[in-house]
């Protein structure tokens, strides 16, 4: 159960060698958290993971998981409740980032993507969801970014899935406010973490941490959705009505 | 009435504690005591639970996902013997509707807390102790007998000589033996329903503590009220409040013409939309504490006093939980043992400096406990407090004061609990596995469950 400072006891992250995602993880670990449960493909990078985690009597636990194989979604999710009881917390994480010049002319590399991001993505929310709905409480933040809000040239396949997901997320929110389970989506910018290495940062950069801190204080608040950092919303309010022919040439990294 | 066929889902709907944190979603029913049986059969693998007036603070009256029964019952069902001084009472019954019958007649529940907004169930599964412990101890010392229906579907009459056990089990017992459905406890026969009052200001801490210490036996009611932000040599600066019920002889003529009158109103209601921030800050809780310290006597002996005036004040503004606005507030309840006055100290210290604004923290010395496993009062001091849900390092704080009071051998009491941990009660009630045994023994399949029993480990 969480508690009345919205401290969660069971944590499950979705995306489980994520740097944002563990990231948030630590942000929102209190001496009250019990259980930390990484799913993730790659079981050996996760344990990695879960031993920086673990201390006191915080229990971390790998399971695997991969986001595109959408038959094992709901038998995953059971097994982690079967095991640990109710999820007060879910962590929607994974996504492939691509190349951006490959998948929007590779056929098959850019259906992959989509699949993943996108497809999977939906399908393992919905797996937690049902089973939030049947806990009557619990909280799931979906990690959006400010790539789907105006879907760039440079990745379209990426920005799409992200616009998707985004969306899904804010529709099956309001779906579940009357079980009692709270939606976040967070939209970060360009983060430095493992998936842009080595790509040209956009301007108002930012770290996981900082998103991490950003989406613990908007768990805390309540709200519905979250950017980081914080002050993209209001540039992002001006982009979305910029004309074409100038969005275009803009430098958006 | 009951809505048997309607136990899907359109009584779905959100539960919190008094401190409006943390709601949860439940299915909601209210049934009359001989219908429980069969709507608990209705209940799903996340279990059943009983509400009381939802008047504990934190999560012990929700159960998230599950069934959450409100019980219907009426004090005109209380059948009371003048002779034993005893009453026997439906357990949805709360202290406001039972003191209405039972003072004009001359009688006085055992224990009060500091709202007549509980029912008698509730008093009974936190074990609710008042400004009365320190010589007559909490409310489950006074239960004479208690039906309580059982996970199986059965009743059992149970008592301190009948099945003593799963009967101190239930005291204390969070709700989570099973049903309570009527109960029969013990009053206070009384002359008057004026209460007889000794009030003094009391400049520091130490000073208090010896006044108690010193004093507190020759009085029935006893509690300090202390300013929480306080500091250096003004800390734990308080009122101290001691009494009893007036005797006749102590009336005046007018309170002779109705000696036993008694009908307590509401003088206002806090309205549903305050600002989110809420009114409770800073500023305006130190100004609050500060005019209410300088507006008490230094010493004033034998005035006389309503029951609602000097048990219930904050009940004359209805929904008073609202001024701390949509973040809530957390109330933080602990006892250390004599002995530990520094530690208690330390508490009040921490909190006098970390600017988390409170109102007026409660401070009591309790007397002896009772037998029952789970029941919070211990021989010692206990300190309650509100705190904005919002305030600054909350978490942090309330956490570094958690491990002082188990370090002195405290423990945190259930009924006010919304925040600590499963490791905190397991080290502050060395008798959870005693408990956890006999409940099982009953409810086998863990039918009795809420929020708390879930956060803090009790259905494991």
């Amino acid at each position: 159960m969480d508690n009345a400072l919205g401290e969660p006891q069971t944590i499950l992250l979705l995306g489980g060698t994520s740097d944002i995602g563990l990231a948030i993880v630590r942000e929102v670990l209190s001496p009250g958290a019990r259980t930390v449960v990484l799913a993730c493909r790659n079981v050996e990078k996760g344990e990695l993971a879960a031993a920086g985690l673990r201390h006191g009597g915080l229990a971390v636990h790998v399971v695997h998981f991969n986001g595109s194989d959408t038959a094992s979604h709901e038998q995953v999710i059971a097994d982690v409740v079967a095991q640990h009881g109710d999820i007060d917390l879910a962590i929607l994480a994974f996504a492939q980032l691509g190349d951006g010049a490959v998948t929007s002319k590779d056929v098959q590399a850019a259906s992959e993507i989509a699949h993943v991001n996108f497809t999977g993505t939906v399908s393992a929310t919905i797996a937690v969801a049902n089973r939030m709905r049947g806990q009557g409480h619990g909280a799931i933040v979906m990690l959006s970014s400010v790539a789907g809000e105006r879907v760039r040239a440079a990745n379209p396949v990426y920005g799409g899935t992200k616009a998707g997901i985004d969306g899904f997320a804010q529709g099956l929110g309001d779906a579940l406010a009357a079980d009692g389970v709270h939606m976040m989506v967070v939209r970060p910018g360009f983060v430095h973490s493992a998936m842009t290495q080595g790509l040209k940062a956009a301007p108002f950069s930012t770290t996981p941490e900082q998103v991490a801190a950003v989406t613990a204080k908007g768990l805390r608040a309540g709200r519905r959705t979250v950017w980081a950092p914080g002050i993209l919303r209001y540039v992002f309010s001006a982009l979305r009505h910029v004309p074409g022919p100038v969005w275009r040439r803009l430098p958006l990294g | 009435m009951a809505i048997l066929t309607g136990v899907s889902m359109q009584n779905r709907r959100p539960l919190t504690g008094w401190g409006r944190t943390n709601a949860t979603v439940a299915e909601v029913i209210e049934v009359p005591n001989h219908e429980v049986a069969a709507a608990v059969k209705e209940a799903g693998p996340r279990g059943a639970l009983v509400r009381g007036l939802g008047r504990s603070y934190g999560d012990a009256a929700q159960n998230a996902g599950g069934l959450v029964l409100r019980l219907l019952g009426s004090a005109h069902q209380a059948v009371l013997d003048p002779s034993l001084a005893t009453v026997t009472v439906p357990a949805g019954v709360n202290l406001d509707e039972l003191l209405r019958v039972l003072v004009p007649r001359g009688f006085f529940v055992p224990v009060t807390p500091g709202t007549r907004f509980v029912t008698i169930g509730g008093a009974i599964a936190s074990d609710i102790h008042g400004k009365n412990h320190h010589v007559e101890g909490s409310f489950g010392n006074h239960v004479r007998a208690l039906t309580l229906l059982l996970a199986d579907g059965s009743t059992v009459v149970i008592g301190p000589q009948q099945q003593p056990e799963l009967f101190w089990a239930t005291i204390g017992g969070m709700g989570l033996t099973g049903v309570i459905l009527d109960a029969t406890v013990g009053l206070l026969p009384i002359e008057t329903s004026r209460m007889s009052v000794d009030t003094t200001r009391i400049p520091d801490l130490d000073a208090l503590f010896s006044a108690m210490s010193d004093g507190d036996d020759d009085f029935r009611y006893s509690v300090a009220w202390i300013d929480p932000q306080a500091k250096g040599r003004h800390l734990g600066r308080s009122v101290l409040g001691r009494g009893d019920h007036a005797r006749l002889d102590q009336l005046g003529p007018k309170e002779l013409l109705s000696p036993l009158a008694y009908g307590p109103k509401q003088l206002a209601s806090v309205p549903p939309l305050v600002p989110p921030m809420g009114v409770i800050n800073h500023a305006t809780v130190a100004a609050f504490n500060e005019v209410w310290y300088r507006k008490a006597p230094l010493h004033r002996e034998g005035e006389l006093k309503g029951i609602a005036g000097f048990f219930h004040p904050l009940d004359m503004v209805s929904r008073w939980n609202r001024v701390y606005g949509s973040s809530g507030m957390v109330q933080y309840q602990f006892v250390v043992p004599f002995g530990e006055e520094e530690a208690m100290r330390t508490v009040i210290e921490r909190l006098s400096v970390s600017g988390a604004a409170s109102f007026l923290a409660v401070l009591k010395r309790f007397g002896a406990g009772n037998d029952s496993p789970l029941s919070f009062p211990a021989p010692g001091w206990t300190l309650a407090l509100d705190v904005p849900g919002s305030a600054r390092g909350l978490a942090d704080l309330l956490h570094g004061l958690d491990r002082l009071v188990l370090d002195a051998g405290g423990r945190h009491y259930f009924a006010k609990d919304g925040r600590t941990t499963a490791a905190a009660i397991r080290q502050g009630y060395p008798r959870l596995e005693e408990w956890k045994a006999v409940r099982d023994s009953v409810d086998p399949e863990h039918v009795w469950q809420s929020d708390l029993s879930r956060r803090l480990g009790l259905t494991d």
